[in-house]
């Protein structure tokens, strides 16, 4: 029964700004997944809530406490680093139990609670082996028994799949998931790969440069991204953008776009003619042989620049007349690169944002 | 002589540089084992023999070994010298480590000029030194006692300096992941950063012993009883004694190097690199 709050958190490291008013509650249970681009505050924010960095201003509470100035020691958290930090001159056993050996509990029950989070993680065979003597996943499988043994309030993860090759990963990743259905533990994970946060998280916390830009649940930053970095940042390849002012035609709507190419627009609510930037994932753009906006669905015409076909699908780059684009559609169709092609993308598939402020209209 | 020729032949064809490289590393241990050698078949020497060159000697004898383990106070001097010397090499290894730690590893404000102060130290040579310590320890009644011989080298500046950059290249995150799982600073220092830097801390001992082991400036003064002579000071009492007995020296020389050829062979192979490191990644 654990909450975590962050109310008004701000960190500064000398005249930098790491992390800027920070403000997010986090339920019991709830698996919490920081994400965004490398320097935008999340480990700053992580090693915050561990108490291995003050807080410049603002508070952390743990279940209603304030732990601005209670020792790491104290918070009863436990937290896995990207890099492990495996104690190299002791074996697994040793590894996994250091943290139980510092609260003076009886031996016996060290031992039972090590075994379990040993037998958890897969690790009962490895016990014996010190850290050097481990491959990667396995490191972080002790890593993970490090932190679940202790059976703390708070799990904090930052980027622990970071150093495994893909595959594995994959398959850590999925471990993770089955682990916190299990253990049932609140979580906060740190990552840059929104794979990972689209997958794991309940909900998801998308930074840039020390501010949250948006939290939702996956779904939500997916379909409703509240920004034109949220909508850029979720989703691969990424959301296509067509930058252009909107201008009223007798037929509707239409953007007009820097290049002087116009794409006529449907369903559009956007009255004044501001710049914005039109924005539409490559999973939704359908292939057509139609060459004209018609009602729910908006035309985009692009001519085929790089084609990599992936088995099940085909990513296609194309050069649009207001830039490039990247599409996605079904793997038995052929393509030639320049080849003339045209999209369809259903209006409710589109997402506007204020070209100024990146903020979703 | 043509086997000879054909190898020389096919080693310069392989590496000349080697070949040059090797002729230098053997003159040079020639150069360095001679007096050693000298030094040993001397020590099986008589009096009257001393000054003839030949390396084996014509009749050997053991006398030399047994007056100096029965007539001198050799013994006890090798003693002396074996607790001050250990006594001195742990403190060192304690109080350089734990400072060494904590300019590496904690930043607080002054840091910076405590350990400019701690490396300026280096620059000071031991002969200026001895009047202030002589001073000191006169007025604190520690002539002629093993706190005497042994204070000026409980802590050093080069092993201070040592063990920070040691500890520089300890991975935070242990420190970290350590303190979360709520270890006192000072249990993670003893239990975490100092197992990983044994190969440092026995290179420093190595260091430390040795130079301990042969210091004779300092024991000579703040020593003036015969039974608190260190090894180098009771050697060199042998030559005011006994005239220039140079085999009776060379004999208290090869008892003195035994311990530290011992020290040396204990302590080297815990000098291992690759351990610190292989906690870490994937
Ligand atoms: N100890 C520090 N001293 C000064 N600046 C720091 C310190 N730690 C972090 N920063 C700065 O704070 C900002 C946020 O860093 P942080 O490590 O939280 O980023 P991150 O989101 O975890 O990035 P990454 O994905 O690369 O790990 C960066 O601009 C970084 O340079
Ligand atoms: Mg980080």
């Amino acid at each position: 029964m654990t909450e975590v709050t962050l109310d008004g958190v701000n960190k500064l490291f000398g005249s930098v700004t790491a992390v800027k008013d920070f403000n997010l509650s986090i339920d019991d249970s709830e698996f919490v997944v920081f994400v965004g681009p490398s320097g935008c505050g999340k480990s700053t924010t992580l090693r915050m809530l561990a108490g291995l960095e003050d807080v410049s201003s603002g508070s952390i509470l743990i279940d209603g406490q304030i732990v601005n100035n209670v020792h790491p020691k104290d918070r009863d958290i436990a937290m896995v680093f990207q890099n492990y930090a495996l104690y190299p001159h002791m074996n697994v056993f040793d590894n996994i139990s250091f943290g139980l050996r510092a609260k003076k509990l009886p031996r016996n029950e060290i031992e039972t609670r090590t075994y379990e989070a040993a037998e958890i993680l897969g690790l009962n065979e490895l016990l014996k082996r010190r850290p050097g003597e481990l491959s990667g996943g396995q490191k972080q499988r002790v890593a993970m028994g490090r932190a679940i043994v202790r059976k703390p309030k708070v799990f904090l993860f930052d980027e622990p799949l970071s150093n495994l090759d893909a595959k594995l990963r994959h398959k850590m990743r999925a471990e993770m998931k089955l682990l916190h259905q299990r253990v049932q533990t609140t979580t906060v994970y740190v990552t840059h790969d929104q794979v990972e946060a689209m997958t794991l998280a309940d909900r998801i916390v998308i930074m840039n440069e020390g501010q949250i830009e948006q939290v939702g649940s996956p779904a939500e930053v997916y379909k409703k991204p509240s920004s034109q970095f949220v909508a850029s940042f979720i989703g691969s390849p990424a959301m296509n953008f067509a930058t252009g002012v909107i201008s009223q035609t007798n037929q509707g709507n239409s953007l007009v776009t820097e290049n002087g190419e116009d794409i006529t627009l449907v369903d559009c609510d956007i009255t004044d003619a501001r710049k914005i930037q039109l924005g539409f994932r490559p999973e939704h753009m359908l292939l057509s042989e139609k060459t004209k906006s018609s009602k729910g669905h908006v035309c985009v015409n692009a001519r085929i620049k790089v084609v990599e076909p992936m088995g099940h699908e085909t990513v296609l780059t194309c050069n649009a007349a207001f830039g490039e684009i990247v599409g996605k559609c079904e793997g038995d169709k052929q393509f030639q690169v320049g080849e003339d092609i045209h999209f369809q993308i259903r209006s409710d598939h589109l997402h506007y944002f204020d070209f100024t402020t990146g903020l979703r209209i | 002589m043509n086997d000879f020729n054909a190898t020389m032949a096919r080693l310069e064809r392989a590496q000349p540089g080697k070949v040059i490289l090797w002729t230098l590393l053997f003159i040079g241990g020639v150069i360095m084992i001679t007096p050693i050698i000298f030094m040993v078949s001397t020590s099986f020497k008589t009096g009257q023999e001393v000054y003839e060159l030949s390396i084996i000697p014509q009749k050997p004898t053991l006398e030399n070994y047994i007056f100096i383990l029965q007539e001198s106070k050799f013994m006890r001097w090798m003693l002396n010298s074996l607790w001050v010397a250990t006594f001195s090499t742990a403190s060192v290894l304690f109080f350089d480590s734990l400072v060494g730690y904590t300019l590496a590893k904690f930043d607080f404000r002054g840091r910076q000029i405590v350990f400019v102060a701690i490396l300026s130290t280096l620059m000071i040579p031991t002969e200026m030194l001895i009047i202030p310590w002589y001073m000191m320890s006169r007025s604190f009644g520690w002539i002629d006692t093993y706190w005497g011989i042994a204070f000026p080298g409980l802590m050093t500046g080069f092993g201070t300096f040592l063990m920070r950059q040691f500890f520089m290249n300890l991975p935070d995150e242990l420190i970290e992941a350590a303190r979360i799982d709520g270890w006192s600073e000072f249990a993670i220092w003893s239990r975490i950063a100092m197992p990983l830097v044994i190969p440092a801390l026995s290179a420093l001992a190595i260091f430390h012993f040795l130079g301990n082991w042969t210091a004779f400036l300092w024991p000579l003064i703040v020593i003036n009883d015969l039974d608190l002579y260190t090894i180098p000071v009771g050697i060199a009492s042998f030559n005011g004694e006994f005239q220039m007995d140079w085999e009776v020296v060379m004999t208290a020389s090869c008892l003195a190097t035994l311990p530290t050829l011992l020290v040396f062979l204990v302590l080297q192979k815990f000098i291992i690199r690759g351990i610190m490191l292989a906690g870490l990644k994937g």
